[in-house]
């Protein structure tokens, strides 16, 4: 029996009045992984920034159930307590705010809502330590101010240990896997391999066939001109990685 | 749509936070009747027991101050202050002939978080800087007068003084006299003239030859009273190869009429001692809509005499209607530093109009300025500095960053930075931004779970953290949390 975790009807959504959604239908069950591909400015990052709640986009027609719940109707933070969670493409740097400091006031607050008790200090660092193992992020992170002064590959990993400590039901990763080699995406991909469970979904924005390889997504989506255009399995992947999307291109366009 | 308008809901609910120290103390207060003339100025002199140099002092800086006309150049609007309705003394009558302080203000200090008890401290077991156990002597000023120092007599073993201002010039009057007026002469401005001639009470400090002060010393501003002034006079001396951090407070209860707070510090550094100053200035701002509130009228300047002396001014100013002050540096010391740490918060209506002078006159003097200016709601926020560096003084180096961040579309922030160099090895790097809070970093913030009110101040603390950890331990943490109370309700 298939329970929907997420279910997206019609949506439309414009950025400072350019429409780039036009029409997405998508239902996403519990336990699912799904592969988002497509050209660049085909929509794949503003889909990202709807489920998410950023205020910089607007949507103009259709909705999306969380849970059975009007998602729009959520502020962002309300969002990340129901457990959504992105990775985002371009991670933001907040200085003078350590790690510590930030993902304490992240983790709280989602405990808060959970009607749980905040964690103490000591439980806090534990649980930075074993979540810091997972994505191999150095010691020194925890004082450091949020992304600030972390290279393009330790900004990505930053993110899927943020990823680690919330344990989101719903994970976007928004092309987390660009600028990585090939161990810091074994890594990427370790993290969020660990995080499958039969109740948690992922929603993997990509280019590359290697996050693929490691993630296994069971269905892939093509976006293209604001609409998903087909929807298969894992071969669609495989084909559009040894062909381009040239062939979408020409089988919309006729 | 829906996301702008909850936008505005936020900083709306962030810039109003309410005063938490608004309270007024009930205590029998003696006030002298309204008005200045000269026999006001004799008045407070008999009122304090002082010699008569000290009134001549005051005499002479009246007689100058009432030639004078306000200065106006500050990009601020102070409405004229009514001398005639202001009155230039009052203070809580001590409780009979003992000298116990009234249990009234005991339990003032308390509510504002101010130890005035001593603890229990073995002789010579004094904590040492850093050792995490944090000690601070206290000067609890109320109105005009001095209530309470505590931890005097351990400093006296140490050869520190550190007493209230009054009793100083009544047994230390030859260390005053040498002293006073040297780094802020009476006729310096129109404030420091006012002050030289009314000045009511402050603390004072002297670090023998050699010795580092073991603890905090800190003195607590509280203006009690309604329809009066308060005239801060502090002096610090650190002698030769001497240290101490110094800290003052300040509070005052929410009143309709705009409160006169003018004070004067002096600072006078001899060769390689260091003196670190810091305030966390929370004096009433007035109400949401820019009534009522303090107007904080300073001159303090530091003058690093000795070679190799070293001054750092910290300031987190978050209070007043009003705020006009330029803690500066004169280093005449030869590789002489000075240091200007600041954060100005202003909401509202408030106004700030603040920064710092760095004036090179020592050889191989060097000076850093760091403002963080934030401004909410309909308020100004001005950072004025200037780094002047004389003929003579060779090889001299200044930074200056002065940051602007903005949380609302209907405050200002402004920046006048003058530079007078006249010595061509001097080095001279000036940077500035002006920002609005970052609608991304909120956004990430909020996408991990976080508040927008919580987020925000999670940003502006760390927009402001390079001045606040600057602060001593136990203000920091003060600081932040009045950061937060400060912008709260103010986001957009």
């Amino acid at each position: 029996m298939s329970n929907p975790l997420l279910e997206i009807k019609n949506l439309h959504a414009s950025v400072a009045g350019k429409e780039i959604l036009r029409g997405i239908n998508l239902t996403i069950n519990q336990g699912e992984v799904h592969a988002i591909m497509g050209p660049n400015g085909a929509g794949k990052s503003t889909l990202s920034a709807i489920l998410t709640g950023n205020p910089a986009y607007e949507v103009t027609e259709g909705e999306i159930l969380y849970k059975g719940k009007d998602l729009l109707a959520m502020k962002p933070e309300q969002r990340a307590w129901e457990g959504i969670f992105l990775s985002f493409q371009y991670p933001v740097e907040i200085p003078g705010v350590s790690m510590v400091n930030f993902m304490r006031a992240a983790v709280n607050a989602q405990r808060e809502y959970r009607g749980l008790q905040p964690l103490t200090a000591t439980e806090f660092l534990k649980l930075m330590r074993e979540k810091r193992a997972v994505v191999q992020l150095d010691n020194k992170l925890a004082n450091r101010s949020v992304n600030e002064g972390f290279s393009g590959g330790e900004k990505k990993r930053n993110e899927i240990f943020q990823m680690a400590m919330l344990e989101p039901t719903l994970s976007i990763l928004d092309e987390t896997d660009s600028g990585l080699d090939v161990d810091a995406l074994r890594i990427v991909s370790d993290g969020v391999n660990r995080l499958k469970s039969a109740e948690r979904s992922s929603i993997v924005i990509t280019h590359y066939q290697k996050l693929l390889e490691y993630v296994q997504p069971q269905f892939v989506h093509i976006v293209y001109k604001g609409r998903i255009v087909k929807d298969g399995g894992p071969e669609l992947g495989d084909r559009i990685f040894a062909e381009g999307f040239d062939w979408i291109r020409q089988e919309v366009e006729l | 749509m829906r996301e702008e308008n909850k936008s505005e809901d936020v900083l709306k609910d962030i810039t109003s936070g309410e005063y938490k120290y608004g309270f007024t103390t009930d205590v029998e207060t003696e006030v002298i009747p309204t008005g200045l003339n000269e026999d006001v100025v004799r008045l407070i002199s008999r009122k304090k027991g002082e010699p008569d140099w000290m009134l001549q002092f005051r005499l002479d800086a009246y007689n100058w101050w009432k030639e004078q006309k306000r200065p106006e150049w500050g990009h601020v609007k102070v409405e004229p202050v009514d001398y005639d309705k202001i009155s230039f003394y009052a203070a809580p009558k001590k409780k009979s002939e003992n000298k116990e302080v009234d249990p009234e203000i005991l339990k003032t200090f308390d509510k504002l978080g101010i130890p005035l008890h001593e603890r229990d401290m073995l002789l010579g077991n004094m904590p040492s800087q850093g050792s995490g156990e944090s000690m601070m002597a206290v000067d609890a000023i109320v109105d005009s007068e001095s209530q309470k120092t505590t931890y005097r007599d351990k400093l006296a073993e140490l050869g520190i003084i550190f007493c209230s201002f009054g009793e100083a010039v009544r047994e230390y009057p030859d260390l005053v006299r040498q002293y006073l007026g040297k780094v802020v002469p009476t006729r310096d401005n129109y404030y420091s003239a006012l002050n030289s001639a009314v000045f009511s009470d402050g603390s004072f400090v002297y670090i023998p030859k050699g010795v580092r002060c073991p603890m905090e010393l800190a003195s607590y501003f509280r203006i009690n009273s309604s329809g009066t002034g308060q005239f801060e006079r502090t002096l610090i001396i650190a002698d030769e190869e001497s240290y101490v951090s110094y800290l003052e407070g300040c509070t005052a209860p929410m009143r309709d009429e705009n409160q006169l707070h003018a004070a004067v510090v002096e600072i006078y550094v001899h060769e390689r001692a260091e003196v670190k100053y810091s305030t966390v200035q929370n004096w009433y701002p007035g109400d949401k809509n820019g009534r009522g509130g303090v107007y904080n009228l300073v001159t303090k300047r530091a003058l690093c005499a000795g070679d190799y002396s070293k001054i750092s001014w910290t300031q987190v100013e978050t209070g007043s209607a009003i705020t006009w002050k330029y803690p500066s540096c004169v280093l005449k010391g030869e590789g002489s530093s000075g240091e200007f740490y600041s954060v100005a918060v202003t909401n509202n209506y408030q106004e700030a109009d603040t920064g710092t002078k760095m004036i090179h006159i020592g050889k191989n003097s060097s000076s850093r300025i760091i403002s963080k200016g934030i401004s909410a709601g309909h308020s100004q926020n001005s950072y004025r500095g200037l780094v002047k560096v004389l003929p003579g003084a060779d090889g001299v180096r200044n930074y200056t960053q002065c940051d602007s961040l903005l949380l609302s579309n209907t405050c200002g922030a402004h920046t006048f930075p003058i530079m007078d160099i006249q010595n061509p090895t001097a080095v001279i790097e000036h940077e500035a931004t002006t920002s609005k809070i970052n609608q991304d970093q909120l956004f990430y913030c909020q996408q991990r779970g976080i508040k927008e009110e919580d987020a925000v101040s999670l940003i502006v603390g760390g927009y402001a953290r390079e001045v606040v950890q600057k602060l001593p331990m136990e203000f920091a943490v003060e600081a932040q949390k009045l950061l937060s109370l400060s912008i709260e309700n103010s986001v957009g």
